[in-house]
């Protein structure tokens, strides 16, 4: 007999038990789209985190110093030295203090004000979307300048456009000079409820001097560590560190924060894959559960074929194809579901997804493996049964 | 000689007891020739039917079939033995009630490795041969008993087998029907097949041309029918 002609037996005999082929497949369904939307969950949540961090800034070093004795900060001129190494590209130090902003007689909310100078802008990645952003010569004329986060822009000037517009920060007057690209609430404190302005000023504003917190760019990603280690051992000449003392600053790399994180939403794929795993495995199970009802079921009928001559692989061809078919038909449709819900996800819940073709075809191979190991254990007991005994059974 | 039995014994073991379902049976059937194997329940003759069908291999003995031992063969051989040289009747039909009497005449073609344009044409026209013409996209269930059997003997005569074999072909059926197969088997016969009958019921066996009478595993008495 032609495998064309089995083939045909094979999808009569799903069509002709519509229900029991659909319940059969369901499990297989719901494996399959548990598998994929689990997996674009994680992969989703790993992209996510990643490219926020590196929205912070690519290769940056951050310095925080906490000083010892009268020792406490450096000099915004001590900071740019960091810039002289090789491995450096770009320094930005940092003074920041919560103030409160005022435009004609509208007030702010409590807002983040940072003094910096023009290197902020590569260093952390933060752009503006109207005017311009600090300028070398803005710090160094102390010119009160101010640069606004997008919410900002919204509670002061509402509809009005900001730029030229004076307001007063701690009752000082600065001019808008531009406005930050919006951003929405990230997890390291949202950019869009700041103010920018020359780290000279803020000196003054804030009346502190020096800076605690440094922003450093490496000249690429391999020369963060070099970089690392190079401002470290700066910093511990300067304030003159030995081993046993607390330490009176911190250099973080955030690669390695970053790796951190890419390890944990690893591990957590990896576990929401597992568990999707685990109802496909399940919805196997119920193929083989079906598959062995309709065995027992279809016994006279095995007999009856073998009778008029059907030779051991018809049998075992037939029903291994029906579980494959089964199987088969099932994934297909569970990626569909898959995709479905997974953009379903992302665009409703508003959830960080990413499906791969990976995860795809791992989920409907496994679910073909299923059907097929599954399938040929029952299409084997099918196809030797004895003819007589078949066609015994009531 | 189509069927030869050659001292057949058939032995199953139910735990430590052996039965002797068929014992030393010899049994030669020629071309042409319409035999009923007669016998209470539990003679054998279930066993014999087994045995002739090729569905059982024999435990003691040689079966020969058209000069073929079928002791030895192979489960594959058997099945193809079973498709090309004989056609079975049962009592129950055996038809596949999902499909209709057109796919179930058509099915030993199938396994036969027809292709479609033919086995379609060939059992349209057995079915026309037995009176169904009109029935060929029903399913078993829509038909009545008579009609049912019809289409088993219908697709029985699918391959052209060497010989046909009924297992108590009207015990599922009213008399009239009954009456309707018997004489679609005498009819088969003069035109040439063989056919064996397995009965328990004498006024049967009597329109046959020869009785063999099996009892206790056991063939005690073969006689030409007088017609």
């Amino acid at each position: 007999m032609s495998f064309l002609q089995t083939l045909k037996i094979a999808l009569r005999a799903i069509i002709d038990n519509k229900l029991r082929s659909f319940l059969t497949m369901l499990g297989i369904i719901i494996g399959v789209a548990s598998v994929i939307v689990m997996v674009s969950l994680g992969q989703g949540a790993t992209v996510g985190v990643t490219e926020r961090i590196q929205s912070l800034g690519s290769n940056l070093l951050t310095i925080n110093i906490t000083g010892r004795g009268a020792h406490t900060a450096l000099s915004y001129d001590q900071a740019m030295e960091f810039a002289e190494s090789p491995h450096v590209s770009a320094v930005a130090p940092v003074i920041s203090a919560t103030a409160m902003a005022k435009y004609g007689n509208k007030n702010s909310a409590d807002i983040q004000v940072i003094g910096t100078n023009s290197y902020f802008s590569t260093v952390r990645n933060f752009e503006v979307s109207r005017g311009r952003f600090l300028l070398a010569g803005d710090i160094e004329r102390r010119r009160k300048v101010a640069i606004l986060g997008a919410q900002v822009v919204e509670d002061l000037f509402g509809f009005i456009n900001p730029l030229g517009q004076d307001i007063k920060i701690n009752g000082q007057i600065f001019t808008v000079i531009g406005v930050l690209q919006a951003e929405g609430n990230t997890m390291m404190g949202s950019k869009d409820n700041q103010i920018l302005i020359p780290i000279t000023v803020a000196e003054r504003l804030m009346r502190f001097r020096g800076v605690r917190t440094i922003y450093v760019q490496a000249a690429g990603p391999n020369e963060v560590s070099l970089a690392l280690s190079e401002i470290s051992a700066k910093l511990s000449k300067i304030f003159r560190e030995d081993e046993e003392d607390e330490e009176s600053f911190r250099v973080f790399d955030q690669t390695q924060v970053l790796e951190a994180i890419q390890e944990t939403t690893r591990i957590l794929t990896v576990m929401l894959g597992g568990i999707a795993g685990i109802s496909l495995l399940v919805g196997g199970i119920g193929i083989m559960n079906i598959m062995l009802v309709s065995v027992t079921e279809r016994t006279r009928e095995i007999g009856i074929r073998k009778a008029l001559g059907a030779k051991r692989k018809d049998i075992l061809f037939q029903f291994l194809i029906e579980s494959l078919v089964i199987s088969g038909i099932g994934g297909i449709i569970g990626i569909f579901l898959g995709l479905l819900s997974s953009l379903g996800l992302a665009n409703f819940m508003n959830m960080p997804l990413k499906t791969t073709l990976t995860v795809i075809w791992i989920a409907f191979t496994f679910s073909l493996l299923v059907g097929v190991s599954f399938g040929l254990y029952l299409a084997n007991k099918a196809s030797r049964l004895s003819p007589v005994e078949a066609l015994r059974y009531e | 000689m189509l069927i030869e039995l050659k001292d057949v014994s058939k032995i199953y073991r139910m735990g430590k007891i052996e039965v002797r379902a068929l014992d030393n049976v010899s049994l030669a059937i020629e071309e042409g020739e319409f035999v009923a194997i007669i016998g209470p329940s539990g003679s054998g003759k279930s066993t014999m039917l087994n045995i002739l069908g090729c569905l059982d291999a024999p435990s003691q003995g040689d079966y020969i079939f058209n000069g073929k031992n079928i002791s030895k063969l192979h489960d594959n051989e058997m099945a193809e033995i079973r498709n090309k040289n004989i056609g079975f009747v049962f009592q129950n039909f055996n038809l596949l009630p999902k499909l209709t009497a057109l796919e179930n005449v058509e099915l030993p073609l199938i396994y036969g490795g027809e292709k479609p344009s033919t086995y379609r044409r060939k059992a349209i026209e057995l079915l026309k041969a037995v009176g169904l013409s009109d029935r060929i996209h029903h399913k078993p269930t829509e038909l009545s008993s008579g009609q049912q059997q019809r289409v088993t003997i219908a697709r029985a005569l699918a391959t052209d087998p060497s010989v046909i074999l009924a297992d108590e072909p009207t015990g599922n059926l009213d008399t009239k029907s009954g009456i309707e197969i018997m004489k679609i088997f005498q009819k088969l016969n003069e035109e040439g097949k063989t056919i064996v009958i397995i009965t328990h019921d004498l006024s049967i066996a009597r329109s046959t041309k020869r009785m063999v009478h099996i009892k206790d595993g056991k063939i005690v008495r073969n006689e030409k029918v007088e017609g």
